[in-house]
């Protein structure tokens, strides 16, 4: 169980303006900006949950991140992650929880990746049966045997951030925080890690705390989404009942036989050629299924798929909403 | 924790292995920067036959015990020496998140081999000068040796974490500590009475680097009778105090600044 309650953090920035003069001057007086990275932050997070936590760069993702790990301490709030203050109690905090840092390596860059395993088995103290057991497990689901042997100098993006993923997992944390374990990854590795990360929350019960960019990694995994923009949280809630709210207009596309049908209340063109068709269909004025039936009656319907926004444009319209 | 350090330094060897030629070179460059300080001390002696009441056997011997012990902490503790580097690319951050003492997970995160090629340097010279120096070694008179590496090593270390606690504060200018670490490894290859009282004074109240150099080789040489001579190495670990207070105090800082 995470509770999260009136967080705020701010940190004091140094100014540096451009020039030279300037810079000579900033040697001898630093002028210092406050900027307020999160402003009472509340939300709480159950046990198994597994949340996708969004938000544009800059806005707070990885500060609360730090402080949700024990690594930076809040100006003012409270946090209490299974019974304990993180920055408070961090070394038996740290003990329970699991960090992958997408943009950092925790391996050893030049030596086998199982020798990095068993070091961090050691750094854990976790024992030789839970750590047979765990490495089986976590070699079978994450497709390991071939890696272990290899130094991680040697492996791909893809394949180092399933090792990342199993090193952070050894100690069996019962909380995971990932910070974009997707960043690029080609297409096969991506969805290896996404169905993974699935199994690990679904199967193990382990509570998933991802921050991405990748709008497919929320639409595959987080059931809840918590939207962080100028340090507050603004949207909390599933990626259906945001797409309720925000846009649940439908996009239509046909291709067809015959001439252009004239369009009706409710449709808006998207984008029109020769025998095809984009429209954006709203479904209060116009239902779906009434749309097909005109456009049928219309022309002579070779192809059709009726798809949502994508959750990519509809972060887009969130963040532009909130002007973020 | 021992066994944890050993399964950290195997991990360092292991991956020192995969690059067996440039460790020779480093280490070789190593041996060869503290050679051109060993030749600057035999060229005084070339001109004076004596400095300051120490001949040249004696100041061979103080510059052994001085490298010997700079080069055993770069060694072991060199992940305090590039600490801002270790701070800058978010290293630090994984290690607040493993369930261990910082201090200890920062000293484990590297050993630096190439030391090696000044602790040979070293090794050598005692070798030369230890039956040569005109000490008539008693068991004493080796455990004050012992003491004057081991306290030594361990001051540096001192040294080492004011310069990674400052490193907190700010990334510029911290080469100003570097006059204590370097320098007192450069200057100690002569016995620090001899540049003066003022400096004696520093370097034994403030920072005590003569507590493991001129003192207990006053002592070795018979020039002192004195046991506070003699112990003054481990008199020299209470600076050890405030150096750990004062990174305890940075580190808080930093947690709770996050810059």
């Amino acid at each position: 169980m995470i509770q999260v309650a009136n967080i705020s953090k701010s940190f004091k920035v140094a100014k540096r303006e451009a020039g030279f003069g300037r810079a000579v001057k900033a040697l001898f007086s630093r002028q210092y900006e406050l900027i307020q990275a999160l402003d009472h932050l509340s939300f709480t997070i159950d046990d198994g949950e597994m949340v996708g936590y969004i938000g544009p760069n800059g806005a707070g993702k990885s500060t609360t991140i730090k402080i949700m790990c024990g690594v930076l301490t809040p100006d003012a709030g409270e946090c209490v992650i299974n019974g304990r203050v993180p920055w408070k109690d961090r070394l038996p905090h740290v003990r329970e929880i699991g960090v992958v840092f997408g943009q950092r390596s925790q391996l050893w860059w030049d030596v086998p990746v199982g020798d990095s395993f068993e070091l961090i088995r050691d750094i854990y103290g976790v024992n030789a049966k839970l750590y047979r057991s765990n490495l089986e497990q976590l070699t079978a689901l994450l497709d390991l045997q071939e890696l272990l042997q290899t130094p991680a100098r040697s492996l791909s993006l893809g394949q180092r951030m399933r090792c990342e993923i199993a090193a952070s997992l050894l100690h069996s944390p019962k909380i995971l925080f990932l910070d974009e374990p997707t960043i690029g990854l080609d297409a096969v590795s991506k969805i290896a890690v996404r169905k993974f990360i699935k199994k690990l929350n679904s199967e193990y019960g382990t509570t998933v705390i991802l921050t991405t960019h990748d709008m497919q990694d929320i639409e595959a995994l987080a059931q809840r989404i918590l939207l962080i923009g100028k340090g507050r949280i603004l949207l909390d809630g599933s990626l259906a009942e945001m797409r309720k709210r925000f846009d649940q207009r439908k996009t239509v596309v046909i291709e067809y036989l015959g001439e252009l049908p004239p369009l009706i209340l409710g449709m808006e063109l998207i984008e029109a050629s020769e025998g095809r068709l984009v429209l954006a269909v709203d479904p209060h004025i116009l239902p779906v299924s009434e749309v097909i039936t005109y456009l049928a009656s219309q022309v002579e319907l070779l192809d059709l798929a009726v798809s949502s926004i994508s959750a990519e444009e509809m972060v887009a319209a969130m963040y532009r909403e909130y002007r973020i | 924790m021992a066994k944890l350090y050993v399964g950290f330094f195997l991990m360092h060897l292991k991956s020192q292995m995969q690059y067996k030629t440039a460790f020779f070179l480093t280490t070789l460059g190593n041996f060869l920067t503290s050679f051109t300080t060993l030749l600057g001390v035999w060229f005084i002696f070339d001109r004076f036959q004596v400095v300051e009441g120490f001949t040249f056997n004696e100041i061979l011997l103080c510059f052994a015990i001085m490298t010997m012990s700079f080069s055993l902490a770069e060694l072991f503790a060199r992940g305090f020496d590039t600490f801002p580097r270790i701070l800058g690319n978010g290293e630090f951050d994984r290690v607040l998140v493993r369930p261990r003492n910082t201090i200890f997970l920062v000293l484990a995160a590297k050993t630096e081999f190439t030391r090696l090629g000044r602790l040979l340097q070293s090794l050598l010279v005692f070798v030369y000068v230890l039956p040569r120096c005109g000490v008539v070694w008693s068991p004493l008179k080796i455990l004050t040796l012992v003491l004057m590496v081991s306290c030594g090593c361990l001051l540096f270390f001192g040294l080492f974490l004011v310069y990674a606690s400052f490193a907190f504060f700010t990334v510029e200018g911290l080469e100003f500590m570097n006059i204590l670490t370097d320098g007192g490894r450069e200057f100690g290859r002569y016995p620090f009475a001899i540049y003066g009282e003022e400096v004696l004074k520093f370097l034994t109240y403030i920072v005590p680097l003569a507590l493991v150099q001129y003192y207990p080789l006053l002592y070795l040489l018979d020039q002192s009778q004195r046991v506070v001579d003699m112990l003054a190495p481990v008199i020299a670990l209470v600076f050890l105090l405030p150096c750990y207070q004062f990174f305890r105090f940075a580190l808080r800082r930093y947690r709770s600044t996050g810059s």
